[in-house]
């Protein structure tokens, strides 16, 4: 079982992981592979907290009720998969700033925080707006040849490339 | 098959963990849950993210349309439109260089003890996800519904067989890849 220890795998064998994985969720649970609705339900269930079920009015939170659902499994499960993985590996590790950002922006931990609570904002506003994310629309939705999904795909793409040349390219 | 399975509450959301967690832990061995490599991507001089994703894509496409050939499946295909898709889809752009996870792939990195992920990027997913949720009645008329094509796969766009679609995206993204291991991407 040496392969399960393993650093990283080929990203082709990742890749039809992936693919078959999204057979069986199909067929075991009627759904696609996606993530970012589960971060609206935590969002509504945070608002029930403080606004108690006034919060539960907005139209939105009628189409998504904020409750713990298959994705919302699914993305707690995520969690515990990668942390398996990288433990099996040894490469679990409590870390603040990624090594590209260190080396183009210096290692203050609170800078980079606070650009990743800015990009995870327009993340999550992009993601509900477009109505998927890169799983989602990415890989469930361009799989099933979704027209909606092939066009946000390309504009995920389209979008980040633009903000990384000019986030590492021109002001870094 | 399996109306009976799907509608078993409590066995689905331990399906939907099971599934998270070898999602998670193929993210993890795919190192796609790293900023480094996602960045790498967005900067195209490491190519493992389109990888990944373009052979989940090709495995993915031909396993569920032969389910649904044989009735195995039914598709979900998420509505969108211009409003929607293109515009929706550049602001989770911009969000994805400068977070540098997607939603999935964050959890990933939390998982593997990223904390920028956790303190930063968890919070600002949520949050971005709240302020939509605000801001939906107002958009959804003035923006969203602009340009709209429902939930059209591209079979149904085109008035074709579903196959005759399959098998060439299927061929032009392997002829893809092929191309990007040929140039050492």
């Amino acid at each position: 079982m040496t392969w399960l220890t393993l650093d990283h795998w080929s990203p082709y064998a990742v890749g039809a992981g992936i693919g078959v994985l999204s057979w069986l969720t199909f067929l075991l649970s009627d759904k696609p592979i996606g993530c970012s609705t589960a971060f609206a339900r935590t969002s509504g269930m945070i608002e029930r907290l403080f606004r108690g079920p006034k919060a539960m009015e907005r139209p939105y939170y009628k189409e998504f009720p904020p409750v713990v659902d298959w994705e919302w499994m699914l993305v707690a499960g995520i969690i515990l998969g990668a942390f398996t993985s990288a433990k099996l590996s040894g490469r679990f590790s409590l870390t603040w700033v990624p090594s590209l950002w260190a080396s183009t922006f210096g290692p203050g931990a609170l800078a980079r925080v606070a650009v990743a609570l800015v990009g995870g904002i327009l993340l999550g506003f992009g993601a509900r707006w477009a109505g998927g994310c890169t799983s989602g629309h990415g890989i469930s939705g361009t799989l099933q040849l979704a027209v909606s999904s092939w066009v946000a795909a390309v504009c995920f793409f389209v979008g980040g490339i633009a903000a990384a040349f000019l986030i590492f390219r021109v002001i870094g | 098959m399996g109306t009976r399975l799907h509608q078993n509450k409590r066995l689905q959301l331990f399906l939907g963990l099971a599934a998270g967690f070898c999602f998670g832990f193929l993210l993890e061995k795919g190192n796609v849950t790293r900023y480094d490599v996602i960045l790498g991507q967005l900067l195209l001089y490491d190519f493992t993210v389109v990888k990944v994703m373009l052979s989940a894509v090709v495995t993915g496409m031909i396993g569920v349309y032969a389910l649904r050939s044989a009735g195995l499946v039914r598709l979900h295909p998420k509505p969108g439109g211009w409003g929607r898709s293109a515009l929706g889809g550049l602001i989770f752009g911009l969000g994805f260089a400068t977070l540098g996870y997607c939603p999935g792939t964050i959890a990933g990195a939390v998982g593997q003890g990223w904390l920028d992920a956790l303190a930063g990027g968890l919070t600002g997913i949520t949050v971005g996800a709240g302020l939509f949720a605000a801001a939906y009645p107002r958009l959804k008329e003035r923006i969203l519904l602009k340009g709209d094509f429902g939930t059209k796969t591209l079979p149904e766009l085109l008035h074709v067989k579903s196959w005759a679609v399959v098998i060439p995206v299927a061929a032009l993204i392997i002829a893809l890849l092929a191309w990007i291991e040929r140039s050492g991407l």
